[in-house]
Order: structure tokens, then sequence, then C-alpha cells
């Protein structure tokens, strides 16, 4: 096994308000290869941002990545390293690109000067020659007319454009990791499709990794060889993307998967996931998906699963890893019980 | 572009026309005039006759029409108090008021955007609730008792600089060029260091507002995750940014701006608008108030659409649009 480019170990990074302490991330510990691709998936508020956004400890106050948590990036401990050594990285060695470009991109500078600027911030690279880098790298994302099209506001350009620019701004100095945060929500279906493909060609070409949050599972589908499934500050469920799609093994993956939009199946009902993603302030006690849970049983409010292993690089937080015979007999989830009563 | 100036100049237009209307009313419906108070030894007939060529003797609606008249003929009247047409009259005070209002607004600019920086770059720290503290003390003072008090302590405690008029009254005309420029801005310290006193708070606190607005903006996280230092962020992505709003703010504080002026010239015997403007008024000298509340509502209305236009460059948004 090579060694990998990221590990992380045991995470956490917690939100201290006035409110309480919001376990925002919980204990999460993956790694990545060289050149691989991986994916994130959950619902909405189950921790991913806050995981990639830990990872170039980008996390603002009141936030903080607790004592014990370890991220190593090519062999460096990214947490012991200081704020001008950690800034050396962003950008440079780990890029990010997020989910709304419009807001993402300065709407003062033009795309070209956000885009230079990069190699600006970590090089002694002239503006004239840092100009002709960003013209060059918006032809390779696929903008037409780069040398014009540079000279453009964020707001002149589509939204498919805007998240041209910004893969382009992340690429700038060749990356050895990309986190993609829901890069394509925002876009419309056939846009999305464009903009994984490029980052699926452009990661072909540059030998680079990709960590791709998303929360739709069709995405991870299409463009990953690694799933990773977050619930509630946790990895809930980690496989091969294939395993995962023939053999998923949490009830939760299993409800995203219910969940996904088929294609070929004319506008049936999509089934949801009866209640909502607790609160990172006060999670459950044992299982924090049991009240959403078809299988839950006594044992799951009681105690914590830990992540079983269920083959071969397939590991599931799930208490069915040592009773299978609880999914015979599935039930109406809690959380769908007191919504039918209110 | 072009379009909104347009727009811009003819909303002007009616609100310089308006404010004139209601300042003539103002003025009119007060009771007595410039001759109220006349030399007892000019004989009544005298007095009536001034008051008829003046249209003093007509309704107030007749008065109107008489003023707009000479209005639209290009006159604007004669200085009853002053005995001079009042546009030779605005040609010699006007001037000084935009001078002293210029390097008020520039540095109040300078000062407040750059205090509103640091407070927000050190929010909650040190530099932040001092800098606010302070500019909290001054922009409560009343504004003469800031000028008082500066007098006081420039001319009794340390009296280094000028504290009154623009120019050294007994050595001043045997000063050569330059002497007489120094002399000159020497005399306008004063007068500007109150008035920036009293503005530069509200814009310190406006532009730390702003950045902190900006400062919660995603392109912030974007502009961090590509390795721009903190400092870098604040001073170029985020001000860019947050000056936005401060130049709409720059055309909304030049009437408090020219308010704190007639107060300030006043203490400080510069002889500007304000100056004589509170004699004018004193004397009922129409023309003269006339004037100048026009002259200070175009000189608002242009600062505005100079804002406007301001904001219209620096937005690439808006200047598309
Ligand atoms: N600045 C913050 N202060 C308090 N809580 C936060 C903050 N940022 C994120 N959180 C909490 O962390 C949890 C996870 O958020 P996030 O990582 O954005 O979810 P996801 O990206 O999976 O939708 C949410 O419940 C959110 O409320
Ligand atoms: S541990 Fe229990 S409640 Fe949790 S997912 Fe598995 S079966 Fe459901
Ligand atoms: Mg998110």
């Amino acid at each position: 096994m090579t060694e990998p480019l990221l590990s992380v170990q045991d995470l956490r990074t917690y939100f201290r308000t006035s409110a309480g302490v919001a376990r925002a991330v919980d204990g999460v510990s993956f790694e990545i290869a060289p050149n691989e691709s991986v994916g994130v998936v959950g619902e909405s508020g189950c921790g991913k941002s806050v995981t990639s956004l830990s990872l170039l400890r980008l996390i603002q106050r009141p936030g903080s990545i607790e004592p014990g948590s370890k991220i190593a990036f090519e062999g460096t401990d990214l947490l012991a390293l200081d704020d001008e050594a950690m800034r050396k990285i962003r950008g440079n060695r780990i890029a990010m690109i997020f989910q709304e470009p419009m807001t993402a991109l300065n709407p003062v500078f033009t795309v070209g000067a956000q885009l230079a600027e990069v190699p600006r911030v970590h090089s002694s690279i002239g503006k004239r020659d840092a100009w002709a880098r960003a013209v060059e790298m918006l032809g390779t994302v696929g903008i037409p007319d780069p040398a014009e099209r540079a000279k453009s506001y964020p707001h002149q350009l589509s939204g498919g454009m805007r998240q041209r620019v910004m893969i382009g701004m992340a690429l700038m100095l060749s990356p050895s990791l990309l986190i993609a945060d829901e890069p394509t929500t925002a876009l419309d279906v056939t846009i999305q499709a464009q903009i994984l493909e490029l980052l699926a060609d452009l990661r072909a070409r540059t030998a680079m990794s990709v960590l791709l949050i998303t929360h739709d599972l069709g995405v991870v589908a299409e463009s990953t060889s690694r799933v990773i499934v977050m619930y509630a500050g946790e990895i809930v469920e980690q496989a091969d993307v294939r395993e995962l799609f023939a053999k998923p093994h949490h009830p939760y993956t299993e409800g995203l998967m219910a969940a996904m939009p088929r294609a070929g199946t004319k506008r049936e009902r999509l089934t949801v996931i009866p209640g909502a993603v607790p609160s990172p302030y006060d999670w459950p006690a044992g299982c924090r998906f049991h009240a959403r849970c078809p299988y839950a049983w006594e044992r799951c409010e009681r105690e914590h699963p830990p992540l079983y292993q269920i083959g071969a690089g397939h590991v599931s937080r799930c208490h069915l890893a040592v009773e299978p015979e609880r999914r015979n007999t599935p039930h109406v989830p809690l959380a769908a019980q007191i919504g039918a009563r209110a | 572009m072009r379009r909104l100036l347009a727009r811009r100049l003819l909303q002007g237009l009616a609100v310089v026309w308006l404010v004139g209307t209601l300042t003539f009313t103002l003025l009119h419906l007060a009771p007595g005039d410039a001759f109220s108070y006349h030399d007892r030894h000019i004989p009544a007939d005298v007095i009536e006759r001034w008051r008829h060529i003046y249209c003093l003797d007509r309704p107030l609606v007749a008065q109107y029409g008489c003023y707009l008249r000479s209005m639209a003929s290009g006159n604007l009247g004669y200085s009853i108090s002053q005995q001079r047409p009042v546009l030779d009259i605005l040609i010699d005070y006007v001037p000084r008021t935009i001078e002293l209002m210029f390097f008020s607004l520039l540095l109040s600019f300078v000062a407040g955007i750059g205090l509103g920086v640091l407070e927000a770059r050190h929010r909650g720290g040190f530099p932040d609730w001092g800098s606010r503290a302070i500019a909290l003390f001054f922009y409560s003072m009343p504004d003469f008792w800031l000028a008082l008090m500066l007098v006081l302590l420039f001319a009794y405690w340390v009296p280094i600089l000028p504290i009154s008029g623009m120019e050294d009254v007994i050595n001043g005309p045997s000063f050569s060029g330059w002497q007489r420029l120094v002399d000159h801005a020497r005399h306008l310290v004063l007068p500007v260091i109150s008035l920036v006193l009293l503005t530069c708070a509200a814009i310190a606190r406006f532009q730390r507002a702003a950045m902190l607005d900006v400062m919660r903006m995603e392109f912030v996280v974007t502009a961090r995750a590509k390795g721009v230092s903190e400092n870098v962020i604040s001073r170029h992505h985020v001000l860019r940014n947050a000056l936005l709003p401060i130049i709409t703010v720059a055309g909304l504080t030049l009437p408090s701006l020219l308010g704190g002026a007639v107060l300030v010239e006043l203490v400080f015997s510069w002889p500007g608008m304000g100056y004589i403007t509170a004699a004018a008024i004193g004397n009922r000298d129409y023309a003269l108030v006339m004037a100048s509340v026009l002259v200070s509502s175009v000189l608002v209305v242009l600062g505005n659409v100079a804002a406007d236009l301001l904001y219209a460059l620096a937005d690439p948004r808006v200047r598309a649009a």
C-alpha cells in the first residue's frame, strides 16, 4: 500500500458558542491516496463543510480544532505548523473550491486578477507573467476566448463559467489535493455534468487527488472511487464506490440511496428519510441515527456503535454488523411516528 | 451612466428649488425685514421707498414672484447689510468654505477609513475599543465646545497655531508668496482639525461596520483558501468592497459637515460662507441668506451626485448597468 497523501485521525471541530458546544465534526478519520478521488456524502448539516475547512485550518472563531486531532499531509503535521507555514500550503499544495462561485469570487476584481493572485502570493512572479498564466489556465478549464474573458468581472459570467474560474484558480499551482465542497450543487444538471467531467479530466492529467463533497450520491457514483458517508459529525460508512452501491450496509446509506432520483423511473415520489439531522449541540446518545432508523432496537439507543469492519475496505457504524437478523424486522422509525402525530 | 447622471442632476435641481422656496417662505414669514431696525433719523417715507424698491411691501406670493424674476435674469440680488451685489460676496467667500470643507472631508475620510479598518482588523481588542472610545468622546462633544477647547488649548496653553482668521494680519502683507502659503496653511489647521474630529468618528464607525460585513462574505474564505495573508485580505479584498458603502456616506456627510463648518468658521473667524451667513441672518439680509442657502444646497446636491458617480465607477456591477 502506498503512503497516503492525506491522513486524518480523530478530527474534532467544535464551536463553543453561548448556546453551548456544537460538536460539528466529532472524531473523523480517513485517508486519501495520491491521485485518488474520494467522495464525502451526507445530508446538509452533517459536518461535511466543517470537515473540509478544518483540513485547511480555515475554521474561524468560535470554532476550533480540538487537541488530539491529527491531520498529516505529504508527511507534514498540518496542525503543528505556524500560521505562515500553513498559509503557504493553502492554494498551493491543497486548494479548495466552493458551492456558490458567485459569492466565492470577489465581485470587484476581474477573474484574471483573481487567478493571477494565486502565484503572486506564493512566489515572486511578476504581474505580467502571473496574468499570462491566468489566461492560460482559463483556457485549460475550457473558457472560450480566455484573454478577453480574463478581463471580465464575476457577474459577467454564467454560473458554469464562474465554477470553471474557481477550478482554474484552485489549480494555478498544481496542488496535490483539491477539496471541492459541493462544486455542482448550485448548477443545473447539464452544466453539473460538464463540471464533473472537467474535474475528472484534470485529475487524470495532473495526478492530483480530489476530495469531492456532495449531498448527492449520484455525483459520487459518477466521479469517485471511494465514498465516505457522514452523519451527525461522524463517518458512518466507508467503502469502495462499487461495493457501496452494490452492498450498502448502514441504514442511513440505504436511506440516501432510496432518496436518489433514478434514471428511467419517471416522476416517482422520492422516498425521504423521515426526520432531520439532530443538533450538533446535543447529539443523541447511542447511535445518532436511531430516531430515524427503521431497524433501531434497544441497543441502538444505549450503545454508540463503533466502525465495524464489513469487508475489505468497507466499514459501517451500525450494530446490524453484529446482529444482522434485526434487518428482517423493520418498523416505522421513531421520527416518522412523531411526525405522524404532529 | 449618462442617463443616471442626467436623472440625478434633475432631481438635484428639484431639491435646490424646494429648499430655496422653503427658506424663502420661512424667512419672509418671520416678523421684520432688513429695514426694521433702521436708523431713527431716516424719514419714514424713505424707508417705505426702499421697501418698495426691494419688493418688501408686497404680499408674500408677489415677493416670491419678484425673487424668481430676478433669479431668472441671473441676478442674485443686492446685499443690504454689506452694500454689495450678492454675487461679489459669494465670489469672495464661497471658495474659502469649499477649501475648508475639502481638506476636512479629505482628512476625515482618510482618518475615518484608516481607523475603521484598524478597528475591524482588531475587533474586540485594544485598538478597537480604544479608538472607538476616543471617537465617541469627540463625536458626542458639542461642535462649538470642541472648537472653543481647541482655541483655549492653542491660544493659551500651547500657543503654536493661529486661532483666528486666515492670514497673519500684522506680518502678512510683507510675506513672500511661499511664506504666505505656509501662513495660510497654519491658519487652516485648527478649523480643519475641529471638523475632522467631529466627523471622522461617524465615518470610522461606518467603515468598521462595512468591513465586518464584508469579512463575513464567502470570497474572504476563498482568499484565505488561496493562501492570501490576513493583512492583504483586509487591505485589498475586504477594503475594496467595504469602501463602496462609504462613498455614499461621503455624500451624506456633506450637510452635517456644512453645518459644522458654520460654527467652526464663527469660532475661528474663518471668513467663509458660514461666517457671513450668520451675520446675514441677524441683519435680515434676505438676498444674502437666500444665496448662501442655495449655494449650500447646490454643494450638497453636487456632492451626492459625485458620490453616485464614484460609486458607479468603483463597483463593476453598477458600472455595467
Ligand atoms: N460558525 C459556526 N458556528 C456554530 N456552528 C456552526 C458554525 N459553522 C458550522 N456550524 C455547525 O456545524 C454543523 C455542520 O455544518 P456543515 O459542515 O456546514 O454541514 P454540511 O456541509 O454537511 O451541510 C451544522 O450543524 C452547523 O450548524
Ligand atoms: S446502529 Fe441501530 S439505529 Fe443505528 S443505524 Fe444501525 S440499526 Fe439503525
Ligand atoms: Mg456544506
